[in-house]
């Protein structure tokens, strides 16, 4: 078994992805802080407004530009570099991330400006479907392209469905390339030209529904893109090539409960199916079987004559049941996802007692992100 | 919770992983358990409720659970066929829509449509005097709201459309769904958080989007997943010393006490920050050791979900 920093070697592209809730962005930070201090230069996009993260990591806020995590602050967590590491962290703003790409591909001032001040685009850029996945993906490429890090580390938007940013390349480029663009390509009267009686008619009975005034908007939103469709054609081609690179490392992250481990599970098919690049799966807050050994009844009698208290000890070991259920049940559920991986890395972090957020709680993940060979087993050990 | 369950809709939103289609079940099962005929909505296709349950995926069809308990999946493809059919009364033309392929890649393409059809389903199934045939009239219908970005998006579809279209149809139905959301005798909103640090800093920011932005007022919050405090100082006390001193399941058994301890403790903090940032009042929800969920475990949350 390796850890992440063997997984990550020759990489420069690491994605986390997962469904939500199951500790995606603190892994993230965590291996972006790790690698750092193993003298590289990292960024960390995230979309989560871990404000406290920020904080801690020096940033005031994240912006959608990228920010150094101040090095002093490796020093003051007692943290050990090596060579010259940066830590650079942003948050990404989707809708601006949006309107960056319309002023790049827009063929001219005035179409840009149709488009940025069109109401359709304003109100929904947002929730256009996959747009901020899509846009996650598309700052990686912008920072991938620039060159300027050894390893960018991406935190995929919390979706219930870890597939959805998967998918939202190829989701963006039907909605540009697809035929209701066409439709209303023509300036003259909604395309009925193009394509017939039928589908004029077909409009009629959509204006009955709609009003004409939503088709008008709609036809100059499509119409807007059109000029755009080569340059995000080009563009999203190039993301998927950048997703599928043998310099990308997929990471998927779960929890131990039995849904987040199917999602893992559903997951990581997937992505051996598109043939990405997959590298391993972490499992966060794992309670371990290795500190909750079985016992027999003479615990009972043992707790009660050192604590002078029968109330306190039985206590004492409905809590400990509770938790040897807690972990046999997440030992159960990364059997699973083992067996499924084959032969990939599983690696597991313990349920802390406290909440990550801070470099020292981050270096801490990291002695189990990081650990390998006989050092895993020793981290592991030391827990119990 | 008599002002929440009067209510003929509650939508219950939260960041991802917090547990909101458990709290959504739960308060279905204690609605109906007070002999309302209820309805727990599914927006994204998790067919949580079947699961629990232990049956075959409802999908687009209103499915009776237990007592007094349906379920249903919205799948927005279904919620648009089925609004085309109230919508065109003529035949003909409703054949002409779905055959066309232009019409298809349009609905396809249109940003928010998805989402505007889907919660007009949520409201046809809420009326009192159901569009559908033979549909069956609930006193109360619960919605499993899409995780805090995409549900935002999603609770503001009404009002986005309302603003576009300028006169029409769509104008009209929008308006009244934008009206119906925000009718705080009508719709009810529960946000389901967690006692960590991230999620109570989402959870009070999303309050203040839903109150500020989507006009919708905020009626509970709930914290899930509380930490029973098992130990006291005292008992933490005597508990570390005799972790310290002794070995095999005495020490392990200790510390898994000391864990907890530790965890309920820090989960009180995140409590007490929670009851400070936000202004909806704050119920808490037990942490269930069992490892998965079912029917048992979603009628015990029931019982005690305030």
């Amino acid at each position: 078994m390796a850890g992440v920093a063997e997984l990550l070697e020759g990489k420069r592209v690491c994605i986390c992805a997962g469904s939500g809730g199951v500790g995606k962005t603190t892994s993230s930070a965590a291996i972006a802080a790790g690698q750092a201090a193993r003298g590289k230069r990292v960024a960390v996009l995230t979309i989560d407004p871990a404000k406290r993260l920020a904080d801690s990591l020096g940033l005031p806020e994240l912006g959608n530009e990228e920010r150094q995590v101040d090095p002093g602050l490796f020093a003051e967590a007692g943290v050990e570099t090596v060579g010259d590491g940066e830590l650079w962290a942003m948050m990404l703003d989707a809708k601006a991330t949006f309107d960056e790409l319309v002023r790049r591909h827009a063929p001219d001032a005035e179409t840009r400006d149709r488009i940025l001040s069109n109401r359709i685009y304003q109100q929904l850029s947002n929730a256009l479907a996959g747009s901020q996945e899509y846009m996650a993906m598309e700052k990686l490429f912008e920072l991938y392209a620039e060159d300027r890090y050894d390893l960018l580390v991406l935190d995929t938007p919390p979706s219930r469905n870890a597939l959805d940013f998967l998918e939202a390349p190829r989701r963006l480029m039907q909605f540009i390339e697809g035929r209701a663009l066409q439709v209303f390509m023509k300036p003259t009267g909604l395309g009925m030209k193009v394509f017939g009686r039928g589908t004029s008619m077909m409009f009629s009975v959509l204006s009955r529904l709609t009003g004409v005034e939503v088709l008008e908007d709609l036809s100059e939103f499509f119409q807007a893109f059109s000029g755009m469709v080569g340059g995000f054609r080009e563009r999203a081609k190039r993301v998927n090539e950048l997703l599928a690179n043998p310099e990308t490392c997929f990471l998927v992250v779960c929890a131990p409960q039995g849904e987040p481990i199917n999602e893992a599970v559903y997951f990581h098919r997937k992505l051996v199916e598109a043939e990405l690049p997959f590298g391993g799966v972490i499992v966060n807050k794992v309670h371990y079987g290795t500190e909750l050994p079985a016992y027999d009844g003479s615990l009972e009698r043992e707790l009660t004559e050192a604590l002078r208290d029968e109330d306190l000890a039985r206590r004492v070991i409905e809590n400990f049941d509770d938790y040897r259920a807690l972990a046999a049940r997440d030992q159960r559920n990364i059997k699973r996802l083992t067996a499924e991986m084959r032969a990939r890395l599983v690696i597991q972090v313990p349920y802390l007692d406290e909440d990550v957020h801070d470099l020292a709680g981050l270096m801490r993940i990291n002695d189990y992100l990081f650990a390998s060979g006989a050092r895993e087993r020793s981290v592991i050990a030391a827990e119990a | 919770m008599p002002d929440l369950l009067d209510k003929r809709l509650v939508i219950v939103t939260g960041k991802g992983g917090v547990g909101k289609s458990t709290v959504a079940l739960a308060m279905g099962l204690a609605a109906a358990a007070e002999g309302r005929r209820t309805i727990v909505c599914e927006v994204s296709s998790q067919e949580h409720t079947s699961q629990v349950f232990n049956r075959a995926e409802v999908g687009f069809h209103e499915v009776e659970m237990a007592d007094n308990l349906w379920a249903i999946s919205i799948d927005p493809d279904e919620a648009m066929r089925e609004y085309l059919l109230l919508q065109l009364r003529v035949r003909a033309m409703r054949d002409l829509l779905y055959r066309s392929r232009i019409f298809g890649y349009l609905a396809a393409a249109t940003p928010g449509l998805r989402e505007l059809v889907t919660i007009g389903k949520i409201w046809e199934v809420a009326l009192p005097d159901r569009k559908v045939k033979k549909g069956r009239e609930y006193d109360l219908v619960i919605v499993d709201a899409p995780a805090t970005g995409h549900g935002v998006a999603f609770l503001q579809t009404p009002r986005t459309f309302a603003n576009i279209a300028r006169v029409g149809p769509i104008k009209a139905q929008a308006e009244a769904l934008e009206t119906f959301l925000v009718n705080h005798r009508k719709t009810g909103v529960a946000i389901v958080a967690l006692p960590e640090e991230m999620p109570v800093n989402e959870t009070a920011s999303l309050e203040r989007t839903l109150t500020e932005d989507v006009g919708v007022a905020v009626d509970r919050v709930y914290m899930n997943a509380l930490y029973p405090e098992r130990f006291s100082a005292e008992e933490n006390e005597r508990l570390e010393s005799l972790s310290a001193n002794g070995n095999g399941a005495v020490r392990a058994a200790c510390r898994a006490a000391i864990s907890e301890r530790r965890r309920a403790v820090a989960q009180r903090g995140q409590l007490a920050r929670l009851t400070e940032l936000v202004s909806a009042p704050v119920r808490t929800l037990p942490f269930m050791f069992e490892p998965e969920l079912g029917v048992e475990e979603m009628q015990e949350l029931a019982g005690v979900l305030d």
